[in-house]
């Protein structure tokens, strides 16, 4: 678990303190500071600026309804937010309805978040790592984070094992968590 | 990483939302009862979430932030009543259960806001539901009211025939039944409608009998789930209705 706290700024605990005493202003900051976060994932996944919109309204539009769903024991705030739009993204573009509920999604990340150089130095390493896999390992993670795929998905897309996706997907999700804990 | 590691490659799945069926039940179950494969799952979430940082592309419109902020202003919520600052000036036992009183009734006021909270969300997802029943309610009034003017569409000059439009939905085992132009029945003596499986005999699904205008409708009768149809079918049953259909068959169709 880690400590997310930025320097120097209000931290993401107080803002989120603001938005459950109703403070729309606190809800602005929040959402100045991660609002390209969650928007460029569901972009990315989405391929539709006007449905990315609709999602990055989505999840602020919860936070503000339910700030009681994050609190410290949730984790990294930026990563959780993170998670949530990438679901939300996939449920749209699978047209299924949501999977989990965002009262039971616990994030753990190492990397601090919260401010805009320690995000751009993880951005740096995520990407760095990302390019340093095997193509075979990086696209199977590709198709399961940003196109919602099955592991039978990607097996019948790629003639591949099933067994032989599963281990891909995690040796390369593994690989991103050893960049950060190295 | 989890000592179960029978599942880590699926936990992997999970965690990414990927995993389906069997084997997302059965890690699911698993999960209930292994807090070292919880922690693994939030472990491989905060993993997953890294991957959010490669795609950084263009800042949102600011129209999104404008559009935000406009629904948050129309949605305002309850603000918790402030708490007066506590100054203990000496160690007096009058006053350490005095803080300890207020201290309780702060935590009750914090729960009662919270609770307050929860109520408007769910006072907001049953005016939703309500308005939903509602016009549930209309399209089934409308089907049913005596009144309703019932225009079968056909081609002109053509004697008007019976006929009936069955809708069923098999995993909901839902049906809703609309006949036209039906014969009058002889005394003591009912339409039946029944459900004609893939597999396995007539399964009664509604007696019925038409109005002056020849015009009935069947709504949800009973039957069991995840039935598929080969076809309906409607006879003339006695007043009570049959477990078996009576032969002629007066409508069938697939």
């Amino acid at each position: 678990m880690l400590s997310l706290e930025p320097q120097g700024a209000e931290t993401d605990l107080a803002l989120v303190s603001g938005i459950r005493s109703g403070d729309e202003s606190a809800m602005a900051r929040l959402y100045d500071r991660y609002s390209a976060i969650v928007y460029s994932v569901a972009l990315r996944v989405l391929g539709d600026s006007g449905a990315a919109e609709d999602i990055l309204q989505d999840v602020f539009m919860q936070l503000w309804r339910k700030p009681g769903v994050f609190d410290s024991t949730r984790g990294n705030l930026a990563a959780w937010l993170a998670v949530i739009a990438r679901n939300r993204a996939i449920d749209k573009l699978r047209k299924r309805k949501p999977e989990s509920d965002i009262e039971d999604v616990v994030v753990s990340v190492q990397p601090d978040m919260a401010g805009a150089a320690e995000r751009s130095r993880a951005m740096e390493k995520v990407r760095k790592t990302l390019g340093g896999l095997p193509e075979s390992q990086r696209s199977a993670l590709e198709m399961a984070y940003f196109e919602g795929l099955t592991h039978t998905e990607i097996a019948a897309m790629t003639g591949e094992p099933l067994g032989t996706i599963k281990t891909r997907i995690r040796t390369a999700l593994l690989a991103l968590r050893k960049a950060f804990e190295g | 990483m989890s000592a179960h590691e029978q599942f880590a490659d699926d936990l992997t799945l999970y965690a990414l939302e990927v995993l389906q069926g069997d084997e997302r039940v059965a890690l699911e179950e698993h999960l209930e009862g292994c807090s070292s494969c919880r922690r693994e799952l939030e472990r491989l979430r905060g993993d997953v979430a890294l991957l959010a940082l490669s795609t950084a592309g263009p800042a949102p419109p600011q129209r999104a932030r404008q559009r935000l902020m406009t629904a948050i202003s129309n949605e305002p919520r309850s603000v918790p009543a402030s708490v007066p600052p506590v100054r203990a000036r000496r160690w007096n036992w009058g006053w350490v259960a005095a803080a300890a009183m207020f201290v309780i009734a702060a935590w009750f006021g914090i729960q009662s806001d919270r609770l307050a909270q929860r109520a408007a969300n769910l006072q907001n997802e049953l005016a939703s539901q309500q308005a939903e029943l509602q016009r549930t309610r209309d399209v089934v009034a409308t089907l049913t009211a005596p009144e309703a003017q019932v225009v079968t569409v056909a081609e002109p000059n053509t004697p008007p025939q019976p006929q009936g439009k069955a809708i069923y939905v098999r995993d909901r085992a839902s049906l809703v039944f609309i006949a036209s132009n039906l014969p009058a029945l002889p005394p003591q003596k009912a339409y039946e409608l029944w459900l004609i499986p893939t597999q396995g005999n007539p399964i009664p699904a509604g007696v019925f009998k038409p109005d002056a205008r020849g015009y009935a409708t069947v709504i949800h009768p009973s039957l069991p789930a995840g039935v598929e149809a080969k076809a309906f079918a409607v006879t003339v049953e006695p007043e009570a209705g049959s477990s078996t259909p009576t032969l002629p068959i007066e409508m069938l169709g697939s």
